[in-house]
C-alpha cells in the first residue's frame, strides 16, 4: 500500500503529452534525456502543419535513444516507443491497447487534437496515466487534463515561465487544477526516475 | 461493477437497438471513436446514461437523423492529399486509357467532394467521357449533399490550392459557378457519376469495376470488417484493377494482401494481380 502521496514512474503503464507551439525544441530536450530502457510507450500530440514530411522522425530519432514513430491504424502500444498522431489525424487508444486513426471534424481548430488523446487514454489507463502538458499558444488539452485527473491519473503542466509560450499550460493549469507544475528539467528528472512527485 | 465496463455493455446494446430498428451496423467499427460519438449524442440530448439514450432512439421517429449525423464521417474535401492525385494521373491513368469504357466505385463518397476531384482529373486526361463512376454512401443525408454539389466558397479557396498542388491544368474555377457564397459543381462535371447508397457492411458487391477507391473509411472499422469491405472489393475488381485506400490505412495483415502488388507505397494504390 502507497502510504505517501508521492508516485513514481513505476507506478504507471503510459504517458501522453500534448505540445504546440515550440515543441520541436522542447521535445528534442526531453527525449535526449530519456534513458534506452524508458519503461512506458509515450503517446504525442503535436500540432503541425497537416502536410508535414517524414524529417521530423529522423531528427527526432537521431537525439533519442527510444524509437520515435508515427503511430499506425491498429498498431499495438509497446513500452519504450514514443507515438506521434499523424498530421490531419486524430489519434485515440482502444482498450486493447492498439491506436486507432479518425478524420472527425476539428476539435479546438486542431486535428490531431490533445483533448481526444487524453480523454481516450484516460479511459484506456485509468489512474496509471500520466498526462504532461507543455509548450504551446492555444488551450487544446486543458479538458483532456481534467478528464485524466478525474480517472485517478497524474497530470504535469510544464511552469509557463519555463515554456517557450505559456498559454497552453496556463490554461491547463487554470482548467483542471494542476499542482504538478515543473520545468522541462524536473519533468525529466521524474521521468528518469530520479524525483517523485506528489499530485 | 466498474463503470467502464457497465458503459461497454451499454454500447454494445446501443449498437445492436441501432442495427435491429435502423439497419445501420456498427457493431464491428473501431469502438474508441463510436464512444466518442455517443458522448456527443450524449451531450447533445442531454442524456447522462447510455442506456438511456436506447428508450429515446426507440420513440423518437425523428432519431434516425441524429445517427446519421453523429455516426456517419462526412469529413471530406477536394484534392485531400494532393500528392495522391498526382499519383493517380501518373501511375493509374495511363492503364485506365487502354480500356474502351471504364469503371469506378468510390466507397464512402461522403458529400462527394472526392468523386468530383476524380472527374476533373479523369476530364483533364481525356477520359471522363468513357467513364461511369458510381459513388456511394450509406448516409442519404450526404448523398443528397453530394448530388447537389454545392460548396461554401470559404471551402473552394483550400480546394484550390490543393487542386494547384495536385497538378491541376485549368484554372479551378472553371470548373464551378460562384453564386452568393457558394460554388456549384458544374454539370458536366455530374453527368458521369450516379450518386446511390449502399452499405459497405451489410450490402453486397460491384461488378466488374476498372478502380475502386475507398479513402479514410477503413480506419473507423476493426479488423474483421476491414477483412469482410475488403474481400468485397476483391470480388468487384476486374483481374488488373487498381485499389486505391487512405494515405493511413493498408493491405498489410490482411487476406487479400497477396492478391495484390503494391504500385505507390506512401499513396496506397494497389493492383489486383
Amino acid at each position: 500500500m502507497k502510504t505517501d502521496n508521492n508516485f513514481n514512474i513505476s507506478d504507471f503503464k503510459a504517458v501522453v503529452i500534448g505540445v504546440s507551439a515550440g515543441g520541436f525544441e522542447t521535445l528534442t530536450k526531453l527525449f535526449s534525456t530519456l534513458p534506452e530502457d524508458f519503461p512506458l510507450p509515450i503517446i504525442i500530440v503535436q500540432h503541425v502543419y497537416k502536410y508535414q514530411s517524414g524529417y521530423l522522425f529522423e531528427h527526432f530519432n537521431k537525439h533519442c535513444a527510444l524509437k520515435v514513430k508515427e503511430a499506425d491504424e491498429k498498431e499495438a502500444v509497446e513500452p519504450g516507443n514514443i507515438y506521434f498522431a499523424p498530421p490531419n489525424y486524430h489519434l485515440l487508444i482502444e482498450e486493447d491497447k492498439t491506436f486507432s486513426l479518425s478524420i472527425d471534424e476539428k476539435v479546438n481548430y486542431s486535428r490531431p487534437s490533445i483533448d481526444i488523446l487524453f480523454k481516450c487514454a484516460a479511459e484506456v489507463y485509468k489512474n496509471q496515466l500520466i498526462g504532461i502538458i507543455l509548450t504551446g499558444a492555444n488551450d487544446d488539452g486543458a479538458e483532456g487534463m481534467c478528464r485524466i485527473k478525474e480517472s485517478g491519473g497524474l497530470i504535469i503542466a510544464q511552469n509557463p515561465n519555463d515554456a517557450e509560450q505559456p498559454f497552453m499550460p496556463k490554461a491547463a493549469i487554470k482548467k483542471a487544477g494542476i499542482d504538478c507544475v515543473l520545468t522541462l528539467n524536473e519533468i525529466s528528472e521524474f521521468l528518469t526516475k530520479q524525483k517523485a512527485v506528489s499530485k | 461493477m466498474e463503470k467502464s465496463k457497465r458503459e461497454n455493455i451499454e454500447v454494445d446494446i446501443f449498437l445492436e437497438a441501432i442495427f435491429q430498428k435502423y439497419g445501420y451496423d456498427f457493431r464491428n467499427y473501431a469502438k474508441a471513436s463510436i464512444k466518442r460519438r455517443i458522448q456527443n449524442l450524449q451531450k447533445k440530448f442531454d442524456i447522462k446514461k447510455i442506456s438511456d439514450i436506447i428508450p429515446r432512439m426507440l420513440q423518437d421517429r425523428f432519431f434516425s437523423n441524429s445517427i446519421l449525423t453523429e455516426f456517419s464521417i462526412t469529413v471530406t474535401e477536394m484534392f485531400r492529399d494532393p500528392d495522391f492525385y498526382k499519383s493517380v494521373r501518373e501511375n493509374i491513368v495511363p492503364y485506365l486509357d487502354t480500356y474502351p469504357f471504364i469503371k469506378i466505385w468510390h466507397a464512402g463518397c461522403a458529400t462527394g467532394e472526392e468523386a468530383y476531384s476524380l472527374a476533373i482529373i479523369l476530364k483533364e486526361e481525356k477520359l471522363y467521357h468513357k467513364t461511369t463512376i458510381f459513388a456511394t454512401d450509406f448516409n442519404n443525408i450526404a448523398l443528397g449533399k453530394a448530388k447537389k454539389g454545392i460548396y461554401s466558397l470559404d471551402e473552394v479557396k483550400q480546394f484550390t490550392q490543393s487542386y494547384q498542388n495536385a497538378g491541376g491544368k485549368r484554372s479551378f474555377s472553371d470548373y464551378y459557378h460562384a453564386k452568393y457564397n457558394s460554388a456549384i459543381i458544374d454539370n458536366s462535371l455530374k453527368a458521369n457519376i450516379t450518386f446511390a447508397n449502399h452499405n459497405l457492411v451489410t450490402d453486397g458487391d460491384f461488378g466488374e469495376m476498372h478502380l475502386i477507391f475507398c479513402r479514410n473509411v477503413l480506419i473507423y472499422f476493426n479488423k474483421v470488417l476491414q477483412d469482410r469491405v475488403l474481400n468485397l472489393f476483391d470480388s468487384s475488381l476486374i483481374s488488373k484493377g487498381f485499389l486505391a485506400i487512405g494515405s493511413k490505412e493498408s493491405l498489410n495483415f490482411s487476406s487479400i494482401e497477396k492478391k495484390f502488388k503494391v504500385i505507390d507505397r506512401k499513396n496506397k494504390i494497389y493492383r489486383k494481380i
